[in-house]
């Protein structure tokens, strides 16, 4: 990759990062217009907070959509300061020259909804109240996430996404738009997910909500004014990363090393460096992820399954899908394991959709697709690069270029 | 350097047309068949380092192993399924061969000959598993578990009810239509088949 290795003082001038870049705001479904829930409720107006990098051709036909995970949020690459410790969550991915190359595509991050960084969610100001919705928000799903999303891009002018990718509940959002909005998607790219989450996956959920719903500061999630639940989100995060990595990664980054002593002190204080690190995890996204929107997001997880409960089967409903397919698992993902990858692959492959798919070998587990340095960041940039030669080979056009706009197959 | 099956692979495929292609290895085949035939391609690999090459070259590929059979695949969801040099390496070929014409309209099935005469003679001679240029590893880790001749792969595709539409002989890397002793001088075949009604 450009631009590594040399003495770049400020990492936001680096050649191939996208640079300091600013968290922007859309709000829609303002009242009357609500936006209908698929639970059947009413949420609006909708504010949905998203970053862009790169341009967005004459003919509108680079346009990629990032999708998040659980605890993600808008900014997935470049700085929004100057004293920005760290870069977004998956700037090696993103930027001049890297896979999602901001050279050639114009890419958008956006906060799902029911997140907490930026977009409407349970930790925003209830309209009819005007007090943090807390518990009285509504339920929401992935297909209302992805239906946000939508709003997003018809106000930033894409009609037709030429990829959307996103890794574990941002697989989900990629795969939701493929079956909801097919026409809208020229491909989708997805990373160590499921078409429908796994039992063990709704039972850490479960755990993790429990921790923070039995934690006496979490009031019925009416802690906004007050100290929150900030031990029950810890021990659900604690949870939760174990279950973002393999036992080999455990082992080969803690095995059973000590934090501080080289002898056992025989009491029950952090002792070993997988506990601390893990209170180190737990403690730290405290100060940046709401309670609420942790429940309000593993709900969403758990209700995600795109045969409705079994009432269909998976080919059955990806049999509208028109995207072609980049499906990605990890060898050591235990969490969303090759098999519910491969539930995908076969799906696809029984309605004669164009799909690519890869296990690669890792032993980072699930954490994997936020890991550089594995074939992951080749696999994406090739799919992404073929995607837009064939798009602009079948819609003719490099000759709209000049024109600013282009007629014909894209408006479809 | 292209492979000498290709080009005649590439001869019995109509334009335009669905493809699927098994153990289709780096892509080249169907990176071949899609600039030259404008086909719609799709492969099926084990490897995953070749998974990556056929990414490079724009190729659709799938990662997994074809003994498991092509179950997912709809009944004749592909105009043509390719086996080029895959057959001999599969652990039920027969099962495939089925699959081949389930999920194909038709199929293009290409194959080192064992029947060829350098391959006998070795074997007669020598008293050893032969290695020729199309069989180059020896016995004991080459990827190639079910040797067969060119009258053994008519006798299946017989037995079958498979019918041949098309065959063409390689000797020396030059094709020739089926002649006197081909299952002789052939050291590679290629053959169009298609399921009978």
């Amino acid at each position: 990759m450009k631009g590594k290795g040399k003495d770049i003082e400020s990492p936001w001038e680096a050649p191939d990062s996208a640079g300091i870049v600013e968290t922007k705001y859309c709000t829609f479904c303002r009242p009357p217009g609500l936006m209908q829930l698929e639970s059947g409720q009413e949420l609006g107006p909708l504010t949905i907070a998203y970053e862009t990098y790169g341009e967005l051709s004459g003919s509108r036909d680079n346009a990629v959509l990032i999708c998040h995970a659980l605890s993600g949020d808008a900014h997935a690459a470049g700085y929004n300061s100057t004293s920005d410790a760290k870069p977004g969550w998956w700037d090696f991915m993103i930027g001049p020259g890297k896979p999602f190359d901001t050279d050639k595509y114009f890419v958008i991050s956006s906060n799902i909804l029911g997140g907490c960084r930026g977009s409407t969610g349970p930790s925003s100001i209830n309209p009819s109240t005007g007090r943090p919705y807390g518990q009285d928000f509504p339920v929401v799903t992935v297909k209302d996430m992805v239906r946000a999303q939508r709003e997003l891009l018809l106000h930033l002018g894409v009609k037709k996404l030429l990829n959307v990718a996103g890794g574990s509940m941002g697989g989900m959002q990629a795969l939701q738009w493929a079956v909801d909005f097919p026409e809208m998607v020229s491909s989708a790219t997805l990373i160590a997910t499921c078409a429908r989450l796994s039992a063990q996956g709704i039972a850490f959920n479960a755990v993790g909500r429990r921790a923070i719903m039995s934690d006496p500061y979490w009031q019925e999630g009416r802690y906004y004014d007050e100290a929150g639940p900030d031990n029950g989100l810890a021990l659900a995060r604690m949870v939760a990363h174990i279950t973002y990595l393999s036992e080999e990664a455990l082992h080969s980054k803690f095995g059973r090393r000590l934090q501080e002593n080289d002898r056992f002190g025989y009491s029950f204080s952090t002792e070993f460096q997988v506990e601390s690190y893990l209170d180190h995890q737990g403690l730290s996204f405290t100060k940046r992820f709401d309670a609420n929107s942790y429940l309000f997001i593993t709900k969403a997880m758990d209700y995600f399954d795109l045969t409705e409960g079994g009432s269909k089967s998976l080919a059955e409903a990806l049999s509208n899908v028109s995207s072609r397919f980049m499906v990605i698992s990890f060898s050591s993902d235990w969490l969303y394991p090759t098999d519910s990858s491969q539930e995908i692959v076969r799906a696809l492959k029984a309605n004669s959709a164009e799909v690519s798919s890869c296990e690669i070998e890792t032993r980072h587990g699930h954490d994997a697709f936020l890991l550089p340095g594995s074939q992951q960041e080749e696999m994406v940039a090739n799919f992404l690069n073929s995607n837009l030669k064939d798009r602009r080979k079948q819609e003719g056009s490099d000759g709209c270029k000049d024109r600013g706009q282009c007629r014909g197959p894209i408006t479809r | 350097m292209q492979r000498t099956d290709y080009q005649i692979i590439a001869d019995m495929i109509s334009p335009g047309s669905r493809v699927l292609d098994l153990g289709c290895g780096d892509g080249s085949l169907l990176e071949l068949l899609s600039r030259e035939k404008n086909i719609t391609g799709q492969g099926l690999e084990i490897d995953s380092a070749n998974v990556g090459s056929c990414l490079q070259k724009g190729v659709s590929v799938i990662h997994g192993d074809l003994d498991q059979g092509l179950v997912d695949y709809a009944d004749k969801s592909f105009d043509c399924v390719i086996l080029s040099r895959t057959l001999q390496a599969l652990l039920r070929p027969d099962y495939v061969l089925d699959e081949v014409i389930r999920v194909g309209k038709r199929g293009v099935v290409t194959f080192p000959n064992f029947g060829h005469f350098r391959s006998r003679a070795h074997l007669l001679i020598k008293g050893r598993m032969p290695i020729t240029e199309q069989l180059p590893e020896p016995w004991y880790f080459s990827p190639n578990i079910h040797l067969f001749t060119i009258k053994d792969f008519e006798d299946l595709c017989r037995r079958k009810n498979i019918a041949i539409e098309n065959s063409v002989y390689l000797r020396g890397g030059r094709p020739f239509k089926k002649a006197l002793l081909y299952n002789l001088i052939a050291e590679e075949a290629v053959y169009a088949i298609r399921g009978k009604k």
